[in-house]
Parts: structure tokens; C-alpha cells; sequence
């Protein structure tokens, strides 16, 4: 099946699953399927919801997990927290030295993020999905040598 | 057999607690429980153990779960030595409800919070769970509001409405389909008790939709989680199944003729959709930009509707004042903001995690007293309470109880009940700066205030920071944070400014010539 057939197909079963408002589970399910939500796939969804390329883009655009490169998504994703709590206990610094470790490799996608829940155990990270707290640099670089071996 | 209960909690996890069941599931006669956490996130991976031989000291506590002793911060390597040695083991603490940190609480929405599993209705309900939606059907939906009313409960994402005045008015409106919607967008940095609650008694929520579907007429209803929380939307959706396929949801509930369903629904990375329009615009699948209002949601809300809009902790505390009465809620907390508050003790400090107590602790009771002060051991400066958009609370002000009136009177805001404590090493001129980042970031970009506004104070503070035109910098920011009170559509660009003006208040000393020097900058 190729990716537009795929992405109908996302489309279509969500639509027919939820009755109200399946727009963001379907740009959920097809990020995860395919990595980012391309122009095509936008145009795709709208055609199959009836609704204007406008209306989709307009959604994608909006909120920060949606990723509209075309490109395949990078390999790994480190996500450190920047947001106050985390700051407390040196969650900028951290930040600053995830982007500083990873500089340059297109493998890692280096993002912030602005509260993950865990807040009393802090800096939090995560590592490809993974929650770490009480985290520091070295054992972000520490997770990420399981990439290289 | 030995039972052991393992928190299968987020935080628990991202410190070791997965490893720790694993290490403890190899070994013999042992069943690993996994539960939600107690909330002691300073002591975790916590484990408690179930059936110890021989039994640790007493054992027994005063309430629940008796023969539970808890054994603090464990790794894997500990599992068998803890199983040999018991009460003589260098982590054991003893039972967890005894400890002093737990004692002074007073748990009303958290009681069943990491003793019972998260996936089980029939655990749910041994610990006293759907007692409160029983109740509820034996009186009318009009009662259970008027209950709601006389327990004083106010909602808990932070702007602290009367709940049972938006449920009379769902209640009231005419319409063949009425919602339900939980909002569990929990953003504020410091705050975590949606997620705990969501990973360790999800049921709860469950129930309290039920009896708000009852009250109001409702049909349908959404959980919205924050995508930042994978752990809690896997807990919820697996409660949700359990829940339907246990009866409780789905049509005629329990024999009672109500029908109700529910369905949980993914945010994708944005901090607005806290702002309960925001959310409801989400949900429907647009651009999560804040509505204006009025309409107001309970009249015309998710898809035109009449909606109840709840934080998920409202909701959560609402089956135990049906079940316990309004009176025992009210009993507790201060004259007009009544029952309780989840405080979640985040940042700098030694013994972070979830304190439920009546509202009117002192913010020193719970930075000193339950917190024990900051980790980094260094004294404490500045406690941001409230989230991204609270006051920055001095030190010399730790006295203030926190309750809804006593904060807003000093100039400060409860929110959704985080507290962030900082040590000597802050510059609240970078904080100050923070916020109006933040808000530039996460605005929706709908009223030019907000928008606009935010992204002007970050270019002053930037300007203030380097000590640059001190004198007028300052009093254009002060400008700006007048236009984004008074402008604004929503909380984000109106409360923006509370911790901006709450540093220029109360931490001056950052704002000077001399603190810029100290920074670097020129002058």
C-alpha cells in the first residue's frame, strides 16, 4: 500500500470510529505510521473529511507534535524539559547540553519541552519516548551509546 | 505468597521503578502488584511489601492497607536482601501510612492513590469505589447538584468556580445532547496530580463523569490528556475499557436507565488547550483557539452544546462527597474555599511529590515541613505557586495560607495547586523573562495582547537584562503588563504578568544596574 492509500485508510477508519471531531486522532495515527504529515497527506485527509485543505493545514500547523517535513523523521528523539520546575534543579543547562552533545548528527532530533509531568523528581528528560528523572547529561549519553553500538 | 506493590506510576518509573519489578517478579513466591504512587516521589522506586516473614515490627496501621510496609528508593539489586531482611533492611520505612510525611495529610481524592491496581473495577470498587454514583442514584439529579453546592467543592484547574453553579446550569439547558468533559491538560510546570491520579486510580474520574452525567443529563463525554503524558492516556483508555466492560459504561448503567459513554482524546503539544474553550475547540478537532465568552461553555460549548467543563481532580473528588456526604467535605479547609487541595511540591526541594490537606496549609508547612526545605541544601529565595502564570512568593512570605482568598489578597494565585520552590541561585529577572516566553511560545495567537504583547516583554526584559535603559524599559514592560491584563481574551496573556510583577515586586534587587553588571551585560 502506498503512503496516500495508507493515509486514506487512517483517515477513513477514524471517521468512521468517532463520529465527533476525529481530526487530531488522525493526525496522531498517521505521524505514528509515517513520521511527519506531508502536503499530500494533508490534502488526502481533507478530501477524505470533506473539509478544506485549508482546515487541516490550518490544525497542523497549530500544535507542536506535528512534525510537516517531508523527510522521514530522525532515528532518535532526546525531549528535555525547559519549563520552570525542571529550571529549579538546572534544566536549562541540561538543555543546553543535549542540543551541544548532539550537534550536527541528523540522527537526533534535540526538542524542548515545556512540563512532562514530573516535576518533583527533576530535570526530566526523555529519551526516545523513555521518561528519565533526576537526569544529567551523562546519562543522556549514556542511552544514547545503546545508538552507536 | 508475598505480595509486592510496585507503582507503575510515570515518575516512579522514570527513576527505576520498572527494573525494580522485575528484579522483584524473579523472585520466588513473590506477586509484584503494580499500582499507582502514594506520592512520596522523593522516596521512589517506593515498594511496598505485603506478607513479609518475618512480619516487620508492628505492621499494623491504623486505616488501610494493613501489613503494607513500605521500603524507600530501592534498585533492582536490593530486591532479594529486602525480601530476606525485612524490617532490618537499611530502606525500610515502615508502613507507609504512619509515616510522618503521610500522617499529616488529609486524603479525600487520594485515598485509594497507590494501594489499589489502576486496572481493576473490582479492586476499585473493595476500596470503596462507585459508592458515591450509588448514592447519587438514590436521590435526584437535582440533589446530587444541590449536594455538590453544600460541600463548597470550587474547581481545581485553578480558577476555583463553584462547581455545582455550572452543573445547575447544564442541568438547566434545554438540548437533546448534553457533555461531559474532563480536562486533564495539565501544563503547569511543578503540577502532576491529573497524571497520578489518571496512572493510579483512574476510576475515580470515570465515576465522577457518571454522577455529573446523571445530575446534568448528559450523554456522552471526553477525557482530554496532554500528549507529554503517554503513561496516563494508556492507564486511562485500559480504565475506560475495564469500566465499560464491567457495566459502567455504555447504556442503562448499573440498571439505573442512564446511558454514558466516553472517550479519551490526545492534546499534540499545546499548552493553551488547558484554557477550557481552548480544549472544547481542540476536541472538535480545530485550531485550539480561545473562544470568547459568552457563550459560555455550559450553554453552548463542545460542538454548540451544553458542557460541562471539569478538571479531572473536580471530578475525581466528586464520588466521595456523594458517597461520604457534603458535610465531611466541607468540615475541612477554610471558610469559603472548602475540603481540600492536591499541593504538588516540585523543583528545588528535598522531598517533592503529592500532599493532599485541607486548604489553609502554609506555604512554610509544605516547603519546610513536608518539603524539607530545598534538595540543593541552600536556602530558599523564591516558590512559584501556581504554574507558569502564579506569583513568585519571597521567602519572607512564606507564612501566607494557601487557600483561594488569602493568596489572591496578597497579590498571588492558588491555580491548579503547584508549588516550585527555588534556592539563592535564581534571578527572578530571568524568570520574569521566562514567563513572557512562555506565553509568546504557547499563546494561540488570537488576541493581539497576548500575542504581540508577550513577544514585546521578552525584547524589554532582554533589554532590562543587560542593564540598557533601565528607567524606561521598566516602565514599558509595566505598560505592557497592564495591556495583557486588561486586553487579554484568556488567563494566558491576563496572568502573564502575575509572576512578572510579582518579581519587579519582590525581587527588585534583580532589576538594577548592579544585577545587570553581575550578568555581564553592559550599562
Amino acid at each position: 500500500m502506498d503512503r496516500e492509500e495508507s493515509v486514506r485508510a487512517i483517515a477513513t477508519r477514524y471517521a468512521a470510529l468517532m463520529s465527533r471531531g476525529p481530526l487530531l486522532p488522525i493526525l496522531h495515527a498517521v505521524q505514528d505510521a509515517h513520521g511527519s504529515i506531508s502536503r499530500p497527506d494533508v490534502v488526502a485527509i481533507a478530501d477524505v473529511l470533506n473539509v478544506s485543505i485549508a482546515d487541516v493545514h490550518g490544525v497542523v500547523s497549530f500544535y507542536s507534535d506535528f512534525r510537516t517535513t517531508a523527510a522521514s523523521a530522525p532515528a532518535h528523539t532526546v525531549t528535555v524539559c525547559r519549563a520552570e520546575a525542571c529550571q529549579a534543579v538546572g534544566g536549562q543547562a541540561l538543555f543546553d547540553q543535549a542540543q551541544a552533545m548532539f550537534a550536527g548528527d541528523e540522527r537526533v532530533d534535540v526538542r524542548e519541552a515545556f512540563c512532562l509531568g514530573n516535576c518533583a523528581l527533576g530535570p526530566s528528560a526523555t529519551v526516545d519516548g523513555r521518561l528519565l528523572g533526576r537526569v544529567s547529561a551523562e546519562r543522556i549519553a549514556t542511552a544514547a551509546e545503546e545508538w552507536t553500538a | 505468597m508475598t505480595r509486592v506493590f510496585v507503582p507503575g506510576d510515570a515518575a516512579a518509573v522514570s527513576v527505576g521503578a520498572d527494573d525494580v519489578a522485575a528484579a522483584f517478579a524473579h523472585q520466588p513466591d513473590v506477586e509484584v502488584v503494580r499500582t499507582g504512587s502514594r506520592g512520596m516521589l522523593w522516596a521512589e522506586p517506593l515498594v511496598e511489601i505485603q506478607g513479609l516473614d518475618p512480619a516487620p515490627d508492628s505492621g499494623q496501621s491504623a486505616s488501610h492497607p494493613p501489613g503494607r510496609a513500605g521500603f524507600a528508593n530501592l534498585s533492582p539489586a536490593d530486591a532479594e536482601a529486602v525480601l530476606a531482611l525485612g524490617a532490618r533492611h537499611t530502606a525500610y520505612l515502615g508502613p507507609v501510612d504512619d509515616h510522618p510525611w503521610f500522617r499529616r495529610q488529609q486524603r479525600v481524592t487520594t485515598t485509594r492513590l497507590g494501594i489499589v491496581d489502576p486496572s481493576s473495577t473490582s479492586d476499585y470498587e473493595r476500596h470503596g469505589g462507585w459508592a458515591g454514583f450509588r448514592a447519587a442514584l438514590d436521590v435526584s439529579p437535582s440533589q446530587v447538584v444541590d449536594a455538590v453546592m453544600e460541600s463548597g467543592l470550587r474547581g481545581r484547574g485553578g480558577a476555583g468556580f463553584p462547581t455545582a453553579v455550572k452543573w445547575r446550569t447544564v442541568a438547566g439547558a434545554e438540548s437533546s445532547v448534553k457533555f461531559i468533559c474532563a480536562n486533564a491538560d495539565e501544563g503547569d510546570s511543578g503540577t502532576f496530580a491529573d497524571r497520578m491520579l489518571m496512572e493510579g486510580d483512574p476510576f475515580s474520574t470515570i465515576e465522577g463523569m457518571l454522577i455529573a452525567a446523571y445530575a446534568v443529563g448528559a450523554s456522552e463525554g471526553f477525557i482530554y490528556i496532554r500528549s507529554e503524558y503517554p503513561h496516563a492516556v494508556a492507564a486511562m483508555r485500559r480504565a475506560v475499557d475495564a469500566a465499560r466492560a464491567a457495566g459502567y459504561l455504555g447504556h442503562d448503567i448499573a440498571g439505573s436507565g442512564l446511558d454514558f459513554d466516553l472517550e479519551v482524546r490526545v492534546g499534540a503539544g499545546a499548552y493553551i488547550c488547558g484554557e477550557e474553550t481552548s480544549m472544547l475547540n481542540s476536541i472538535e478537532g480545530r485550531r485550539a483557539e480561545v473562544r470568547s465568552k459568552p457563550p459560555i461553555p455550559a450553554l453552548r460549548g463542545l460542538f454548540g452544546h451544553p458542557t460541562v467543563v471539569n478538571n479531572l481532580l473536580t471530578l475525581a473528588t466528586v464520588p466521595g462527597i456523594l458517597a461520604d456526604g457534603p458535610a465531611a467535605y466541607a468540615a475541612l479547609g477554610t471558610a469559603r474555599s472548602r475540603g481540600t487541595q492536591l499541593f504538588q511540591l516540585a523543583g528545588n526541594v528535598a522531598r517533592g511529590g503529592l500532599v493532599e490537606t485541607g486548604f489553609g496549609v502554609t506555604l512554610r508547612e509544605l516547603v519546610e515541613d513536608f518539603g524539607g526545605g530545598t534538595r540543593s541544601g541552600r536556602p530558599v529565595r523564591a516558590v512559584q505557586v501556581g504554574g507558569p502564570l502564579g506569583a513568585y512568593v519571597p521567602a519572607s512570605q512564606l507564612e501566607i495560607p494557601l487557600d483561594y482568598e488569602s493568596m489572591a489578597e496578597a497579590g498571588f494565585m492558588l491555580g491548579h495547586g503547584g508549588v516550585v520552590v527555588f534556592d539563592d541561585t535564581v534571578d527572578l529577572a530571568r524568570q520574569a523573562r521566562f514567563a513572557m516566553e512562555f506565553c509568546a511560545i504557547e499563546s494561540c495567537g488570537k488576541c493581539t495582547p497576548c500575542r504581540v504583547g508577550s513577544q514585546r516583554g521578552v525584547e524589554t526584559l532582554d533589554h532590562i537584562l543587560a542593564g540598557r535603559e533601565l528607567g524606561a524599559n521598566l516602565a514599558l514592560l509595566e505598560d505592557l503588563c497592564t495591556t495583557m491584563t486588561k486586553g487579554s481574551l484568556c488567563a494566558m496573556g491576563g496572568l502573564t504578568p502575575l509572576p512578572v510583577r510579582s518579581a519587579l515586586t519582590h525581587f527588585a534587587e534583580d532589576f538594577t544596574p548592579e544585577a545587570a553588571r553581575r550578568r555581564g551585560g553592559a550599562s
